[in-house]
């Protein structure tokens, strides 16, 4: 199988595409913009749709109403653009449509600047818009899981009639690795198999009402009692999604006495950090959740049950986001350490070890502790 | 005998909810009779705009969305792309079309997508409570300008019909009135020609509709008519614009 060089913004158009996507509708921002120019680019020549929106705004309700057509549907941006199309996505989960939304994070708050971050994180998994509901996040850590990945992303939207977001960041993004992009390399990550591309009949979708009682597309219950009924209806799918949709990596966690917790690019850089401390003799591992929402409880209750003493250290391009999840998760049974950069500065490996040192170096089981210091 | 006048197929037959004297109902019914005069009903998707109108698809009997305020025109846009084979109209109020919703209608129209445009302009913001709309004329009242419009604090009554047909993706514009019967039967043909420029795709059609607001003009209905003729019509004069 031959691999390609892509970067990660062209390979989620590309997976997107693969996956079965006819419909895109974006506005240029940095870091995305590979993106947009690879769905001008080859969409339309794939028998798909290409709009270059006049906004963000405009955007997101392209995409709500070519979603309610039942096509399968795409919108990306970054940061400041993906706050710009809450409200449409609030629209989206409310009307149950399925759609895929790409939010390559850059530096914020404000117009911020266009470096790599991980800022986003409580926007992109506590529903980000109004009212009560989520989205479903998925974060790719290579180029060739953006690719993968983005099949997963319309075959789950498609499953829940939900809005799913794609959380990437502006190094992932950017960045160039060789790929299989053609079907063979949909791989499967963490305790997940790919799905195959199914294209179920979408009963509910606007057609016309030739043979059939009208089909009216919204999110407005104005009679006393329905907006509830609604609601309950959406609260129903989300426990059926948090039941069965968890997914993440987990790296040598089983003997580990300190475990990194990271997402995305933030996670490559942990992985090298746990290689080269394993490579002492240090018992490190490290999950990495692929969904963000719902967040994988699982790994952390089995992880800290065990009744063994358990460090976890969470890394985030950010101040201290995913960090509330873990800690959520573990229901105060282990010690929570945090190490977070953000604005355009990016945890190293060595800032990493460094971290781990600081908290652990007199409780960490090693046998060549010497060596180490 | 014979029949020469029902209720029209596509609009259902409950009562509406719209004050006494409201044009919603007149310009709703007149799209009904347009869509079964042209045989379209199965073929009809509709975008109801957020405002009075929003629960239009209680009244029409045929496909329809939601949008959020003011993005009926990119709704529209990506449903005509997606289904050419429909026929896909929005029905928008002044706040709606002409301010939230201003940079969508503009550029929807610029591109010249293929769609047929209902803007119902009564001067107000119904649905609220009576606020300045962009299309309030200078002087009136209401509960955001509640000493008149006044040019210096609020601006100018918006042309935003006139400022469309600048552009070269729109192929038809009307502004029209329901203050007469003549004129309701202007309104309606105009409406048809609207619907008949998409399907023979000519391209972005408006028919901009002077409609009655009793209520948050503060008049009686039959005076809101006179008010439409006498007032309204002369900032929005009616005719064919593009």
């Amino acid at each position: 199988m031959k691999k390609i060089l892509m970067t990660g913004n062209e390979a989620i158009a590309e997976g997107a595409i693969q996956a079965g996507c006819t419909f895109y509708a974006g506005y240029p921002i940095t870091p995305q913009n590979e993106l947009i120019a690879y769905m001008a680019a080859h969409l339309q020549d794939r028998g798909g749709i290409f709009i270059q929106a006049e906004s963000e705004i405009a955007a997101i309700n392209m995409v709500y109403g070519a979603a309610a057509c039942g096509v399968r549907v795409m919108t990306s941006s970054s940061s400041p653009g993906i706050s710009l199309k809450q409200e449409g996505i609030s629209y989206i989960a409310g009307s149950q449509l399925p759609a895929v939304i790409v939010n390559i994070m850059r530096g914020g708050p404000g117009l911020g600047n266009i470096c790599p971050a991980q800022s986003d994180y409580f926007q992109a998994t506590r529903g980000g818009g109004h009212g009560d509901y989520y989205c479903i996040v998925l974060a790719p850590a290579s180029v060739q899981e953006s690719f993968d990945l983005m099949r997963t992303a319309f075959e789950l939207a498609d499953k829940y009639r939900n809005p799913v977001m794609i959380l990437g960041d502006g190094m992932l993004g950017q960045m160039m690795e060789p790929i299989l992009a053609k079907g063979e390399g949909h791989m499967a990550y963490g305790n997940h198999k790919p799905y195959a591309i199914s294209h179920k009949p979408k009963p509910w979708a606007l057609t016309g009402c030739k043979g059939r009682k009208p089909n009216i597309v919204r999110s407005l219950y104005m009679a006393e009692g329905d907006l509830e009924k609604s609601n309950l209806k959406l609260q129903k799918k989300y426990k059926a999604i948090q039941a069965k949709e968890e997914r993440w990596e987990e790296i040598l966690v089983n003997d580990a006495e300190v475990v990194l917790v990271a997402y995305g690019s933030m996670a490559r850089i942990a992985k090298a950090a746990v290689k080269s401390l394993r490579s002492k003799g240090k018992k490190i591992g490290l999950i990495r959740p692929i969904t963000l929402w719902p967040f994988p409880n699982k790994i952390f209750w089995r992880l800290a049950v065990n009744g063994k003493r358990l460090t976890f250290l969470v890394i985030e391009m950010s101040y201290g986001q995913m960090i509330e999840d873990v800690r959520l998760a573990l229901e105060g049974k282990a010690q929570v350490e945090f190490l977070g950069r953000s604005g355009g500065g990016i945890p190293t490996e060595e800032e990493i070890i460094n971290k781990v040192r600081e908290f652990a170096d007199n409780n960490l089981t090693n046998s060549r502790t010497r060596e180490l210091k | 005998m014979k029949k020469i006048y029902c209720h029209p197929k596509s609009l259902r037959n409950v009562s509406t909810h719209y004050c006494p004297g409201c044009g919603h109902g007149i310009a709703q019914k007149l799209v009904a009779e347009v869509v079964d005069e042209l045989g379209i009903r199965e073929k009809v998707i509709a975008i109801a705009p957020v405002g009075c109108a929003v629960v239009a698809y209680d009244y029409w009997d045929f496909d329809c969305s939601e949008a959020a305020h003011g993005r009926a025109l990119a709704v529209a846009t990506a449903i005509k792309r997606v289904r050419p084979q429909n026929i896909v109209f929005t029905y928008q109020g002044d706040g709606d079309l002409a301010a939230i919703g201003a940079n969508e209608t503009i550029h929807a129209a610029n591109r010249g997508e293929n769609l047929s445009v209902i803007f119902i302009n009564n001067a107000v913001y119904g649905m609220t409570g009576g606020q300045m709309a962009p299309t309030t004329l200078l002087n009136q009242k209401t509960a955001t300008t509640p000493k008149g419009r006044d040019a210096k604090f609020h601006g100018y009554p918006l042309k935003i019909s006139e400022m469309l047909a600048v552009s070269p993706g729109v192929k038809y514009i009307e502004r029209t009135s329901l203050h007469s019967p003549q004129e309701i039967i202007k309104t309606k043909k105009a409406i048809k020609q609207a619907f008949l420029n998409q399907i023979e795709g000519v391209g972005f059609s408006l028919v901009e509709v002077l409609s009655p607001c009793p209520t948050y003009w503060g008049m009686p209905p039959k005076s809101a008519l006179e008010w439409i003729r006498d007032v309204m019509a002369k900032e929005f004069p009616l005719g064919r614009i593009k």
